[in-house]
């Protein structure tokens, strides 16, 4: 049993909600990532999402797509990312974390080099949010032997049939978009949220995860409703992005959210 | 050869091509293909298209013996020349988006958008959607903005709103980032009108056959003219739509060899071009697996081209393919080889080519010592310069 594995049968447990952050790795820059990870982990996040930066991020609204900018200006590689993932465990970081970026960097790397290597740093899963399971074969089969997580995502505009795959193809959790768009704060989520959310409960025994657009303690206790977490990222990084004091700022904004997650 | 017709049913030619891209967009690529299929076989579509291709885009196109350029390049070439660039709006790229604006009103959709580079496919998306009433947005990198700004004035006039693109490196390959995440957004009512062979299927395909009446024509009328087929189809790759127009009814004539000349930009040791299949890597980016200029990291590379249109680190995964078969030669000229094929055009035929079909004609320098006495060449002009009067006087 992996760490994402154990950590939502621990939630299903004590019947809680879990709350997911979402780091650019490099973003402000590389020296805070271990802090940032520290508090979050403190401040009761439960899973911590880590992006490998990406030149062309095109899910990625304009929060997201600025924190890639600038950690690659700072140097970021896949490599190196890996390495900060080794260095995190190595300091205490004990949450489960799944990488994500998109399909070419992984691709120059190698999937099956980097689905050993980021085990052998102490990832738990992936998700690549332009590959959908029709085009994974050759990140699934490494994945599998490696025990990594493929979490796969599925959309408001997903047919019951593609749910079916992505369910199939999808360890850890099962990433639900909440919208038709790219990541980044929404004042308001679509109506159907909660039942396409039910729709999906009911196709599968995965822990369901709802993301994009999320970035108010109303919103998660509207979502943590249905689903079994939330993932928040455009927020968080505005957060950090626009204080002098980064981590005390992403500190705050978390807890803001983890009471309201229960 | 392959024995199946290409793509196959996961959209692959050969390893390249498939559908990379955001959960969000794969039932309307779904639905866009069930579209596109059934389209194909109704005689209703096929004559409204024709009907609209013949009469408001300008169809057939002539080919045109270039006989004072031909004298000039010397050795007996026979040089023809496939008027793309007299067809309305001045470019190919219309025979793209009249079909692909014909199927956005079978599918029921109110909105489309487009990206562009030189602003040849923003102006021929802006026009379908004035001649069929649609709301149309254009996405632009802002460098391009600047350098195109007669074809930004044109999509205004035509009732577009050109949105400019201020991220990463500012030119086609964002604003191609952009119009996807506009898509992932407003996908229920809005269809993408891709304007090359790129992108996730069935786009490559789709671009590719309403692009293939320029080879279709050209072969008919290269028959009819001269009683064979040429030896070589000469034209210039960008994403690759034009190419791929005039290379694919050629496909099966084994002896016809296809060359694809993009864009060395300030030459191909400087960094600053714009050669992906001369010089790229395989990778995926925009829905498709192809060649493109990346780093060792999977980073995708800024290019470089005087044309904006073939300013692009990707290509038409089609495109890849047929380099990998061999079925197509690609070749890569200089900025200054383009402007000396403009010049050499303008001053021998009285045409101003596009600085993109520019490329192809600059490589006809550098073809004619190789080729046997009295080949014939067609070279697919793929627009008109107009657009680039500006740049040219500039850089000459």
């Amino acid at each position: 049993m992996n760490r994402i594995e154990a950590a939502f049968g621990r939630l299903r447990g004590e019947r809680r909600k879990a709350l997911i952050a979402y780091l650019t790795v490099g973003f402000p820059s590389m020296r805070l990532l271990e802090p940032l990870a520290a508090c979050l982990q403190e401040g009761g996040v439960d899973l911590l999402e880590l992006g490998i930066p990406f030149s062309d991020p095109l899910a990625d609204g304009p929060t997201i797509q600025a924190a890639s900018q600038k950690a690659l200006l700072n140097g970021v590689t896949p490599g190196g990312v890996l390495k900060s993932v080794e260095r995190l465990r190595g300091r205490g970081i004990t949450l489960p974390i799944a990488l994500m970026t998109y399909f070419n960097p992984v691709l120059r790397y190698g999937p099956a080099r980097f689905c050993r290597d980021a085990v052998s740093a102490g990832a738990d899963g992936v998700i690549v949010p332009d590959l959908p399971p029709e085009e994974a074969a050759e990140l699934i089969r490494p994945a599998r032997r490696e025990n990594l997580d493929t979490i796969f995502l599925a959309a408001p505009t997903s047919p019951r049939e593609r749910i079916r795959g992505i369910v199939r193809a999808s360890r850890g959790f099962l990433y639900y978009v909440s919208l038709t768009g790219v990541t980044g704060a929404r004042a308001r989520l679509p109506v159907s949220l909660t039942d396409h959310v039910r729709l999906i409960k009911r196709m599968t025994t995965l822990p369901v995860c709802v993301g994009f657009g999320i970035s108010r303690p109303d919103q998660v206790r509207a979502v943590t409703r249905v689903a079994d977490g939330v993932i928040v990222g455009s927020a968080l990084l505005a957060a950090v992005g626009r204080s002098g004091r980064p981590v005390a700022a992403a500190s705050r904004f978390i807890r803001s959210l983890r009471r309201a997650c229960g | 050869m392959p024995k199946t017709p290409l793509p196959d049913a996961q959209g692959r030619f050969g390893p390249y091509g498939g559908q990379f891209v955001p959960e969000t967009l794969m039932s309307a690529l779904k639905e866009l293909e069930l579209a596109y299929r059934k389209a194909r076989r109704d005689a209703a579509f096929k004559k409204e298209l024709s009907g609209y291709l013949a009469h408001y885009a300008g169809r057939p196109t002539p080919l045109y013996f270039a006989k004072r350029l031909s004298q000039k390049l010397g050795r007996g070439l026979r040089v023809y020349l496939k008027r793309e660039d007299l067809l309305h709006t001045g470019a190919h790229k219309i025979n793209n988006t009249l079909g692909q604006g014909l199927l956005t009103r079978r599918m029921g959709k109110p909105r489309v958008i487009a990206e562009t580079g030189a602003g040849q496919h923003g102006v021929a998306t802006a026009t379908v959607a004035a001649l069929l009433g649609l709301k149309c947005e254009i996405y632009m990198g802002s460098t391009d903005i600047v350098r195109q700004r007669l074809n930004v004035f044109r999509m205004e006039l035509l009732g577009a709103r050109v949105v400019p693109v201020d991220s990463g490196t500012r030119t086609l390959k964002d604003a191609c980032n952009e119009a996807l995440r506009d898509w992932v957004t407003n996908v229920r009512t809005t269809h993408y009108i891709l304007g090359s062979v790129v992108g996730p299927h069935p786009f490559p395909a789709i671009v590719r056959d309403f692009q293939s009446v320029i080879g279709r024509e050209a072969r008919r009328q290269i028959l009819r003219e001269t009683g064979r087929l040429p030896d070589y189809v000469v034209a210039c790759v960008g994403g690759g739509s034009n190419a791929m127009g005039i290379f694919h009814p050629f496909f099966r004539d084994r002896k016809v060899r296809l060359i694809g000349v993009e864009a060395a930009g300030r030459g191909l040791s400087s960094g600053a071009h714009a050669a992906t299949l001369v010089e790229g890597t395989e990778g995926v980016l925009h829905g498709a697996k192809s060649l493109l200029l990346q780093d060792s990291h999977g980073q995708i590379s800024g290019a470089h081209s005087i044309a904006a249109g073939l300013d692009y680190p990707g290509v038409g995964p089609e495109h890849s393919y047929y380099k990998k078969t061999k079925r197509a030669r690609y070749a890569a000229v200089t900025d200054r080889q383009a402007l000396a094929g403009f010049k050499l055009l303008a001053q021998t035929e009285g045409i101003l080519p596009a600085l993109e079909p520019s490329h192809a004609l600059g490589y006809l320098v550098k073809l004619v010592p190789a080729v046997r006495r009295g080949s014939v060449v067609v070279v697919n002009l793929s627009g008109r310069g107009d657009k680039d009067v500006e740049v040219v006087a500039g850089a000459l």
